[in-house]
C-alpha cells in the first residue's frame, strides 16, 4: 500500500456517504480512507453506485447525508468550481472546439497562470502522455485513443488534489486499452497524484489499483488489495465479481470437506452444508481415482495462453483453466479427477434457505 | 470510426435510386424550376400600360430597380428588418433552445408547444391579434396603458417598422430554437462538468463552452430566420399595410394593383438573388469556420 506513512491525518476520508434517489438508495452509508499517492478502485456492475459516488466527490450530485473530508477540510462546502480535482470522463467530454492544446490549457487560464508557463506546462503534459506535437489537432480528428490522452493530460495538467477516473478506457478496444493500464499506471507512479478509479472491469481493477473496493447495489462489499479481495473474497458476490469462480455444494465433517467423492482436509471449516469456492485456475486435471472428484469433460475451448475446460461432475458444472503448456489436455468426453489444494478453496457454511 | 464498409451500389441500384426519386424530381422541376425560369425570363420583357407585355428582350426594368431610389429604399428597409428580425431572434432564442434543453421530461414537452405556438396559428389570426393588442387608440394594451396614464397616445406599432419586426420575430423565433437546441442536443452534458471541475464558473461554461458549441446552431437558424423575414409576405403585408412596403409586399402590388408583371418579376429576381448570395456567403463562412472542429 502506498503512502501509509502520511502525516498522521487521511488524506481523503468518505464517512457514512449516502445518496438517495427518490426511495431508492444508490450509495449506502459508504466510508472509505483513501492515503496520500494511493490509486483506489470502485469497482462494480452498473447500478452499484460507483459513479454516483464519483460525481459526489466531485460535486456534479448532492450528498444526501454523511460527509466527504479531504485533507481533514470538509469538501462539501467547496464549490465543485474550486475543488481543485482532475476528473477524466468516460466520454473525454473534451471541448470540441477547442485544440487539444486549448483544451489541456483551459484549467490553467482558469487559475490565471501567464501565457508562458501555460504553454510550457501544455507542452510538458502532451508529453507525459506521449502527444507531444498534436496541440494544434481538433479532437473530432484524433482517435479515441489520443482523444483520451488529452483528457488525461487536461485533468493532470492543473496538478490536481485528487485524479478522479470515471470509466476512463470503457470505450477503448481491448488491446488499446491494456496498453493504456500500463501506461496509466506508470504515469501515476511518476506524478504520484492520488487517484480515484471507477470502473465494471475487474481486469482493470486489479492492473492498476493499489486498493480496490468492492460496491454492489450501493454497499461496501469489501476494501482490501487486489489479490487479497481475488484470493480471499469477503462474499460470494466479490468471488463471482473479481474473475472466474466455482461455487460447490459440499459437507464439513470432523475438519473433512466432502464434495460428491472428492475430500479434502481443512481443520478451519465449520461443521455441516458448506458452500466451496474455488477459482478455475487453481485446480489440475489429473488422472481419476477413487477419493477424488470425477467427472466428464464436456466441452474445451482453446484460448491461446489456456484452456478453459467445462467439467461435468456429481457436484455440478465445474470451470477448469489450464495453462497451455504445448501438450494437448484431457479431450471432450474423456473422465477426469479434479484436485485443488486445500488452501485454495474456501469454505463456508451453507445458510438454511430453500433457493 | 465508423466501420466504412458500404456496399457500393450496383448499376441497377443507381437505376433503381433515379426511379425512385423520378416523382419528386419532376414535381420539383414542375413547380420550382420552370415558374422561376420564366419569371427571369419575364423581368426582361417590355410592359406598357396600354400594350401590355410585350415578350422582347430589354434591360428596362432590371435598370429601373436597381437605380430608382425608391426602389434601392424597398431593399435596403427588407434587409435592415430581415437582420434585426434574425438578432432578435438569436438573443432571444439561443437563451430559450438552452433552458428548453436543460429541462426535464413534462416541461420540456410543454414548453417546447409554447415554443412552436406562433406556428401552429393561421398568420391571419396572429397578425390581426397583434391588431387587436397595439392597433391605435382602440388596440387593448395601448388603451391599458393609457388608462394607467404611463403613455399620452397609442404606441405606434401598426404600419410602423416596428411592429413588422416584433411580429416577424415573434413568428420566426421557433426556428432559431429549433436549429439550436438541435445544436445543443449533440452537446456532450459531462462536458460543462469537465469545465467546471477546471475551475470554470457558471458564466465562463456558458462563454466559452457552451455558446461556441451552440454556434454553428444559432448560425444556421439565423439563416433561416434572415431567408424567411427578408421573403416573408403575409406579416408585412397585414401589420406594414400599404403605407411600409418591402420587397416581397413591392412585387405583389406591381404584379396585382399595377399589373406590370415584368418590373414584379425583376423585383422578385433580385430578391431571390440578393437572399441566394447572402445565404451562400454566410454558409461558406461558416463552413470554413467550424469545418475543423464540428465535421
Amino acid at each position: 500500500m502506498a503512502g501509509s506513512a502520511g502525516i498522521g491525518m487521511p488524506f481523503l476520508e468518505l464517512d457514512n456517504l449516502t445518496k438517495r434517489f427518490g426511495d431508492q438508495l444508490a450509495v449506502d452509508g459508504l466510508s472509505l480512507v483513501v492515503d496520500r499517492g494511493e490509486f483506489v478502485t470502485l469497482l462494480g456492475p452498473s447500478g452499484c453506485g460507483k459513479t454516483t459516488t464519483l460525481q459526489m466527490i466531485a460535486g456534479f450530485l448532492d450528498v444526501t447525508s454523511g460527509s466527504i473530508r479531504l485533507e481533514g477540510r470538509d469538501l462539501l462546502a467547496v464549490k465543485p468550481a474550486r475543488r481543485g480535482l482532475g476528473i477524466v470522463f468516460q466520454s473525454y467530454a473534451l471541448f470540441p472546439h477547442m485544440t487539444a492544446g486549448e483544451n489541456i490549457a483551459f484549467g490553467l487560464e482558469m487559475q490565471g497562470i501567464g501565457r508562458a508557463e501555460r504553454n510550457e506546462r501544455v507542452r510538458g503534459a502532451l508529453a507525459l502522455v506521449g502527444l507531444a506535437g498534436l496541440a494544434e489537432r481538433y479532437p473530432r480528428r484524433m482517435s479515441g485513443g489520443q482523444q483520451q490522452r488529452v483528457a488525461l493530460a487536461r485533468a493532470l495538467v492543473i496538478r490536481p488534489r485528487i485524479l478522479l477516473l470515471d470509466e476512463p478506457l470503457s470505450n477503448l478496444d481491448a488491446k488499446l486499452r491494456e496498453e493504456m493500464q500500463l501506461e496509466l499506471r506508470q504515469i501515476q507512479r511518476t506524478l504520484g497524484t492520488t487517484t480515484i478509479l471507477v470502473t465494471h472491469d475487474q481486469a482493470e481493477a486489479m492492473a492498476l489499483s493499489d486498493r480496490v473496493v468492492v460496491m454492489n447495489r450501493g454497499r461496501v462489499e469489501q476494501i482490501a488489495t487486489a489479490q487479497e479481495a481475488y484470493e480471499r473474497p469477503a462474499s460470494p458476490f466479490v468471488a463471482s465479481f473479481l474473475g472466474k469462480t466455482n461455487e460447490l455444494a459440499g459437507r464439513v465433517s470432523l475438519g473433512v470437506v466432502r464434495i460428491a467423492t472428492g475430500t479434502w482436509t481443512k481443520p478451519t471449516a465449520a461443521d455441516g452444508q458448506a458452500i466451496v469456492v474455488v477459482r478455475p485456475e487453481k485446480i489440475a486435471l489429473a488422472p481419476p481415482a477413487p477419493d477424488r472428484l470425477t467427472g466428464t469433460v464436456r466441452m474445451r475451448v482453446f484460448q491461446g495462453n489456456h484452456w478453459l475446460y467445462r467439467i461435468e461432475t456429481a457436484a455440478g458444472a465445474i470451470l477448469v483453466i489450464r495453462q497451455n503448456r504445448g501438450e494437448p489436455g484431457p479431450a471432450e468426453g474423456e473422465t477426469v479427477g479434479l484436485s485443488w489444494r486445500a488452501e485454495d478453496m474456501l469454505v463456508r457454511p451453507r445458510r438454511e434457505d430453500p433457493a | 470510426m465508423r466501420s466504412g464498409k458500404v456496399s457500393r451500389p450496383s448499376l441497377g441500384g443507381a437505376r433503381v435510386a433515379w426511379l425512385l426519386s423520378l416523382p419528386a424530381l419532376a414535381i420539383f422541376v414542375a413547380v420550382v424550376i420552370v415558374p422561376l425560369a420564366m419569371t427571369a425570363l419575364l423581368s426582361f420583357h417590355d410592359w406598357g400600360q396600354y400594350k401590355g407585355i410585350e415578350p422582347v428582350l430589354i434591360l428596362k426594368n432590371w435598370r429601373e430597380v436597381l437605380t430608382d431610389p425608391y426602389f434601392r429604399e424597398m431593399f435596403v428597409r427588407t434587409f435592415r428588418i430581415a437582420l434585426l428580425v434574425t438578432l432578435i431572434t438569436a438573443l432571444l432564442g439561443a437563451p430559450e433552445a438552452y433552458i428548453l434543453n436543460r429541462m426535464r421530461s413534462p416541461w420540456r414537452g410543454i414548453f417546447l408547444l409554447v415554443i412552436l405556438g406562433p406556428l401552429l396559428i393561421s398568420v391571419v389570426a396572429r397578425t390581426l391579434g397583434w391588431a387587436l393588442l397595439f392597433g391605435g387608440s382602440s388596440g387593448v394594451v395601448n388603451r391599458a396603458l393609457m388608462g394607467l396614464g404611463l403613455i399620452k397616445g397609442p404606441l405606434p406599432f401598426m404600419f410602423t417598422e416596428t411592429g413588422v419586426v416584433v411580429a416577424l420575430s415573434h413568428v420566426l423565433l421557433p426556428f432559431l430554437v429549433l436549429a439550436v437546441w438541435a445544436a445543443l442536443q449533440r452537446v456532450d452534458v459531462q462536458v460543462e462538468n469537465a469545465a467546471t471541475s477546471l475551475g470554470a464558473g457558471h458564466l465562463t461554461v456558458l462563454r466559452r463552452i457552451v455558446l461556441p458549441q451552440a454556434m454553428p446552431g444559432v448560425l444556421s437558424g439565423a439563416i433561416i430566420v434572415f431567408a424567411l423575414a427578408a421573403s416573408a409576405f403575409a406579416t408585412p403585408a397585414i401589420i406594414g399595410g400599404r403605407r411600409l412596403k418591402v420587397a416581397a409586399t413591392l412585387a405583389y402590388d406591381e404584379f396585382l394593383n399595377t399589373l406590370n408583371w415584368p418590373l414584379g418579376a425583376a423585383v422578385a429576381v433580385l430578391l431571390l438573388l440578393a437572399l441566394v448570395a447572402v445565404i451562400l456567403g454566410c454558409n461558406a463562412l461558416i463552413e470554413r469556420r467550424y469545418a475543423e472542429a464540428f465535421r
